[in-house]
């Protein structure tokens, strides 16, 4: 069912976003916003350079010593009376969270919003095992009850218009046309209540794992996480292995930066620590706590050098507000769960570059992306050895054999050169009207969908060089 | 009398080279003496951010070579400066001799306004040019070598020149090489959004460091009809 056998068209579907006038529309408001909320509270911080040193220096600790802080965490959440469970993929953890919903006969199941269950692709799971599944972040809600996906790691539903909420909500609740946020959360408010007060599990993901004190943290700015933790009798939470800390210390650093490059807040509204399930003479929190801990190719990327800084990412889509990509095309068009820049690289390196190849090639590596991002993510420099890999094992795509061929082989020698400025010259005549050119072939056709096309000089500043009296150097 | 060697870069050559008669005499004007070592060709970058290292390596390699023993390398781009400084050494870290020979060149390469002002110490070169001018910091040059005062203190100082400020000025125009014909259609979409801050603007000339971002720039705005013109800043800079 979820595995993606096909390749990702995302050149087509960059196009269908660039026609969709309401995404567009939406995106042109959304964005500048958020971008704007990050930058203001990023410079409020004197101390912001050296948070993202010491976030992406704690981050690349625990990735040297992976194996060994999963292990202290391991213990300390079993200590706790936690269960851990290991799931090697999606479809191990898939099983993992089915079985436990079943052999609990559990019904009714309310999640919190978590991009690692968006990747295992959970939900449609356990509806076949007979449990209805509700998102109760606001966002998330939305993106089920339009039966679309998240399009953004922390603001899910950024690219729907307010307006198509609002019908969305009369279509499939049956409730009055609201216009305003306030009253639209008014309404999924109190459908969401009646699912916390019923359901028998709580699902959800893991913004931070404290290895120290078998702490999970989850940040968050609705409640709606609590609520999923703290009434259900069951927890289940889902983390991608990379997200452990050593200590409870660490957070101070993560929490700042993480509330102010996602949402441009000074902190999140909700930061839930939670150490174990209920214990004896508790009168809330879960009878049963349940730790998913995924790989699903995260091993993979950390044996790989070059990339494995991307597993310092704290999924707070910092990268893909900033980048013109992303705030164009919109997180659906990356055809996947990681869009923007993130995207770029962890889909490649999760579900592979067969599928995902045009991915790391769509961007201008104008390297917003990396100037934001809290732990100092080289996403730049990972696109281009993306792209490298693409070339190498024979994916790049003809045009582009073709224009880097040409490319190299003219400007191999002065005279080569040369030489191709004369053949240019010459093609130019036959395209040029009234000093302009309006069209080129393919190639180059895709340059004059857009724009003129500039002439080439009559003489190269080679030919009309004069050295000073003494000739060069 | 300052020896600098000029890599005027491909585009430049071919396509712009009164821009690279511009950068000669403004750093002639700032106390240069300028070479232009005839063997240089292309830096390599268009293969290189399409993924092809090989064939940019090649490149590389030629500019290794031509420019070892130049002193200073000046090129009227902060793009093709930021190649040299930010990937030759990425580019042979696996070959110890010419990875410090790439580390060398990096550290000897500057783009035009930041060796004027960060090398040179310059800002006022007496230029006069008398029109409204926006800015457009080019990302490479912006964010790749932190070139943010540099040009705009250039600008500042040419008489009768009138700087306006343009709107989201650090939002990349959306050239990125083969990035403009590849994805062309979302190339043209952020070339548009550009296009509305340039005009909105109320400039008569948009300027940056680098001509491709200009190409890009200027072929919309010719296909708009839009009387804005698009120069480099060598160009506002050479002028009297």
């Amino acid at each position: 069912m979820p595995d993606r056998p096909t390749r990702i068209d995302l050149i087509r579907n960059i196009e269908r976003a660039l026609r969709d006038e309401s995404l567009q529309r939406q995106m042109g408001k959304a964005m500048p916003a958020s971008r704007k909320a990050r930058a203001d509270a990023a410079a409020e911080l004197p101390e912001w350079e050296s948070l993202r040193s010491a976030a992406a220096e704690i981050k690349d600790h625990v990735l040297a010593n992976l194996e060994s802080y999963l292990g202290q965490l391991e213990s300390q959440v079993r200590a706790l009376g936690g269960v851990v469970h290991w799931a090697s993929d999606a479809a191990e953890a898939r099983v993992i969270i089915t079985d436990l919903a079943r052999s609990r006969g559990v019904r009714r199941i309310v999640k919190s919003k978590s991009m690692t269950t968006e990747e295992i692709f959970l939900n449609p799971a356990l509806e076949s095992a007979g449990a209805s599944v509700v998102e109760t972040d606001l966002g998330e809600y939305v993106v089920q009850l339009a039966g679309e996906r998240p399009s953004h790691l922390i603001a899910p539903v950024v690219h729907k218009p307010t307006g198509e909420i609002s019908d969305l909500f009369v279509k499939k609740l049956g409730v009055p046309r609201y216009e305003r946020p306030e009253d639209l959360a008014r309404v999924a408010r109190e459908v969401l209540r009646a699912e916390f007060l019923a359901a028998e599990m709580g699902i959800t993901g893991v913004n931070f794992a404290i290895a120290e004190t078998g702490t999970l943290v989850i940040v968050e700015n609705e409640g709606n996480a609590r609520l999923t933790t703290a009434r259900p009798r069951i927890h289940v939470a889902v983390m991608g292995i990379e997200k452990v800390l050593p200590r409870l210390a660490d957070l101070s650093v993560f929490l700042r930066i993480l509330a102010r490059s996602g949402t441009g807040q000074r902190s999140s509204v909700y930061v839930s620590l939670l150490t174990g399930r209920r214990r004896v003479g508790e009168t809330d929190g879960p009878e049963e706590l349940h730790l998913v801990i995924l790989d699903n190719g995260r091993r993979r990327l950390l044996a790989d050098p070059d990339l494995r800084g991307a597993l310092r990412c704290i999924r707070c889509g910092a990268c893909q507000n900033e980048c013109p990509v992303y705030q164009h095309a919109g997180g659906h068009a990356y055809g996947s769960v990681y869009a923007g820049p993130i995207g770029a690289v962890l889909t490649p390196a999760y579900e592979g570059l067969e599928q995902a190849r045009d991915l790391p090639f769509a961007s201008t590596l104008c390297r917003a992306c990396a100037d934001v991002c809290p732990v100092k993510i080289d996403l730049p420099g990972m696109l281009v050895e993306l792209r490298a890999r693409a070339v190498r094992t024979g994916l790049a795509p003809r045009r582009d054999r073709m224009l880097v061929g040409a490319w190299t082989f003219f400007t191999r020698s002065p005279a080569r050169f040369v030489l191709a400025g004369s053949l240019g010259r010459l093609a130019q005549r036959l395209l040029a009207r009234g000093g302009k050119i309006e069209r080129l072939p393919y190639p180059l056709s895709g340059w004059t969908a857009h724009r003129t096309a500039p002439l080439l000089a009559s003489r190269p500043f080679r030919k009309r060089w004069k050295p000073p009296q003494e000739g060069p150097q | 009398m300052k020896p600098v060697a000029l890599f005027v870069t491909c585009l430049v050559d071919q396509l712009y080279p009164h821009v690279g008669e511009a950068a000669v005499r403004v750093l002639e004007r700032a106390g240069c003496t300028v070479a232009f070592p005839e063997e240089q060709t292309c830096c390599g970058q268009a293969a290189f951010n399409n993924g092809f290292q090989e064939e940019a390596r090649v490149l590389a390699r030629r500019f290794l070579d031509v420019f070892a023993h130049a002193p200073a390398i000046v090129a009227p781009s902060g793009s093709c400066a930021d190649m040299v400084r930010e990937w030759y050494p990425r580019l042979f870290r696996d070959t110890p001799a010419l990875g410090d020979l790439a580390r060398s060149i990096a550290s000897r390469t500057y783009e035009l306004s930041e060796y004027l002002v960060r090398v040179l110490g310059t800002t006022d070169l007496g230029a006069r040019f008398p029109a409204t001018v926006t800015y457009h910091p080019s990302c490479h040059g912006l964010r790749g070598l932190g070139l943010r005062e540099e040009p705009l203190g250039l600008l500042r100082a040419v008489r009768d020149l009138r700087l306006v400020e343009l709107p989201d000025a650090e939002q990349c125009c959306g050239f990125g090489g083969f990035f403009s014909i590849k994805f062309a259609a979302l190339s043209g979409a952020m070339l548009s959004a550009k296009l509305d801050t340039i005009e909105a603007s109320g400039a008569e000339v948009v300027t940056a460091t680098d001509v491709s971002c200009l190409m890009h720039i200027s072929g919309g705005l010719s296909r708009r009809g839009s009387r804005v013109r698009a120069m480099h800043l060598a160009e506002i800079l050479a002028g009297s």
